[in-house]
């Protein structure tokens, strides 16, 4: 399926990646190309088979409900680009 | 021979014996890594760390009872966060992070007297072949064709891994294989590398790609030193919801040289049109060998490899912009320079298009089309069908008695840098053609040097093994590795 320079667009914007207008051709291109490869899926015939959702078959481990780590607010904080009175900050979100 | 020349094994009885110090050792190889500089695969270098930790396994082999991996000079893949020491996973969106914890690989590796000599160089995120989505420029291959001076790839991901152990800068590095990124280096570089099982080995604290498909191993001069090495890293790890907790087999004892009566299956549909006849020839050499050492040799059928790239294209991708969304420019690395007016999601968008090369973006927004709205059935829940039916295809074999596949590591042997700058992006995803299919079933694979082509580049083969089967996986690489006798050394130019 070739994707146009609005589902290009579209895409990028969902991605959160800004991508320049004049770049979006080729982009869409590129895209295209990928999506291209990926329609040999199509030529299997894949009736009745559940998608695979785990690697190896396995129950996820419990543990108890309980705190096991904590009060470490100044190394999460210490990589932030922008901390503030033990926050991470970030511009205006709400006018 | 110098002590940087060393493997793992040759190190380990030296060290016990007293017949060298780890300091001394560890000194042999920051020299080399000085001097090594052209290859661009260390790119972090943390001599002091090297040498703190190598004064300690120091007075750890003194009081006797060191564990194999005491003293022995390490490079990790900047892929693993390394505590207050630069792991950027190659990105500039990493910049100047510096973990506040390590992972448990590194920290495992550690705890067993490891020496980290620094980072490796590495395609940006893990997403690459060839090492040229680096941020920090790619790493270079130690060898080169015969008569000639042009650099060549080192292959990718763990591209720096590859090169530095090629080049003796360090006696072993840590990889990190997606769909083929321990394995395809290895065969570019004439060294051993291992992908285990899924869940073999704990993933906490390496930084995230495709969370179904990423394994971590150890990417060593021989199939001892991966055995070795493997068993330092391997282990249940409570802070991996996957990591298995079943017992790690003592992966050197394995290596007994005995494989009679065992199975090994040839599948014919990893024969490509168009492989280079070199290739096929290595895989045909390989076969005997195989056979000479006793097994039995089989033709089998995996229907459905031919789907593997395009499942793998879609599935990788589709985790990478899920894992990938948390480099937003808020917690750690970099944030772009906003200008007036700028609200939260234009500094998401900048930062993301700064700090992300072309090839991570093209993923990220791949993974985003084929999980978004109208598409998720058509392409991600179909891929993930496939990826069942690949699965099936090895299960059944498993069942009907083959012990373990040969298979050749790579299409061809290490490419030119730079040579495929104006090929399609597809292009170059055809380098995992014959790995990829052991991510998507989980299963171990491990690459094995066994010649060189006639331009004298080494050329690997590939073992596939059972889930959970890495011991009889490495003692079959080991007879092959006995038959090979590869002993051959890049020419020094660097």
């Amino acid at each position: 399926m070739a994707i146009d320079i609005d589902t290009a667009r579209k895409v990028a914007k969902l991605a959160r990646i800004r991508v320049e207008e004049a770049d979006l051709p080729k982009l869409a291109g590129q895209l295209s190309g990928i999506l291209g490869f990926m329609e040999q899926l199509n030529e299997v015939d894949v009736t009745g088979v559940e998608p695979m959702t785990s690697v190896t078959p396995m129950r996820l481990k419990r543990r108890a409900d309980v705190v096991t780590d904590g009060n470490i607010q100044a190394q999460v904080l210490k990589n932030a680009p922008d901390a503030r009175e033990g926050f991470f900050a970030v511009p205006k979100v709400v006018e | 021979m110098s002590a940087n020349s060393w493997t793992i094994a040759a190190a380990r009885d030296a060290l016990r014996k007293g017949e060298i110090s780890a300091v001394d050792l560890t000194m042999s190889c920051l020299t080399a890594i000085d001097a090594g500089d052209a290859l661009n695969a260390f790119v972090h270098k943390t001599p002091e760390i090297a040498l703190e930790q190598a004064r300690a396994a120091d007075a750890r082999l003194k009081g006797g009872e060191a564990p194999a991996m005491c003293g022995i000079p390490l490079g990790i893949k900047d892929l693993f966060c390394t505590k207050g020491v630069p792991s950027q996973a190659a990105s500039n969106i990493l910049k100047g992070f510096k973990p506040e914890y390590e992972s448990t690989v590194t920290s495992k590796l550690f705890e067993a007297g490891a020496v980290m000599l620094g980072k490796l160089n590495m395609d940006e995120f893990a997403m690459g072949s060839s090492n040229e989505t680096s941020c920090y420029g790619n790493a270079v291959n130690p060898w080169q064709r015969k008569g000639s001076n042009v650099q060549l790839t080192p292959g990718g991901s763990s591209g720096g891994s590859a090169s530095a152990v090629a080049a003796d800068l360090c006696l072993a590095a840590t990889g990190t294989d997606t769909g083929g990124s321990i394995r395809q280096p290895a065969a570019f570089t004439g060294i051993v590398g291992i992908k285990p099982t899924y869940g073999r080995v704990s993933r906490w604290g390496i930084v995230a790609f495709a969370s179904s498909l990423d394994q971590a191993g150890p990417m060593t001069k021989s199939v001892r030193d991966a055995a070795i090495m493997l068993q330092a890293m391997a282990g249940h790890d409570p802070k991996d919801s996957t990591s298995a907790d079943i017992p790690v087999p003592d992966f050197e004892a394995a290596l007994t040289g005995d494989i009679r009566g065992k199975v090994i299956g040839i599948p014919k549909e990893y024969r490509m049109d168009g492989m280079p006849s070199e290739i096929e020839a290595l895989w045909t050499r390989g076969i005997e060998m195989i056979r000479d050492a006793g097994a039995e040799v089989r033709d089998i059928s995996l229907p459905h490899t031919r789907c593997a790239l395009p499942a793998y294209y879609v599935i990788a991708p589709a985790e990478a912009s899920s894992n990938l969304a948390r480099y937003d420019g808020v917690r750690y690395g970099h944030r772009a320079k906003l200008s007036q007016g700028d609200g939260i999601t234009e500094m998401y968008e900048k930062t993301r298009a700064d700090g992300f090369g072309p090839e991570v973006q093209r993923r990220i927004m791949v993974g985003t089309y084929v999980l978004s709205a109208g598409f998720y059935d058509a392409y991600y829940n179909r891929a993930r069908k496939v990826r069942a039916l690949i699965k099936r295809d090895f299960e059944t074999v498993f069942a009907d008695g083959v012990d373990a596949i040969l298979t050749p590591a790579t299409p061809s042997a290490a490419f030119g840098l730079g040579e495929m700058a104006d090929a399609d992006p597809v292009q170059m995803y055809l380098n995992d053609v014959f790995t990829v299919t052991v991510n998507l079933a989980g299963l171990p694979g491990i690459s094995v040097p066994v010649g060189l082509d006639a331009q004298g580049l080494p050329l690997g083969l590939q073992l596939i093994g059972r889930p959970w089967d890495e011991a009889e996986l490495l003692n079959y690489a080991h007879v092959l590795e006995s038959r090979a006798g590869f002993v051959a050394k890049a020419e020094k130019w660097w």
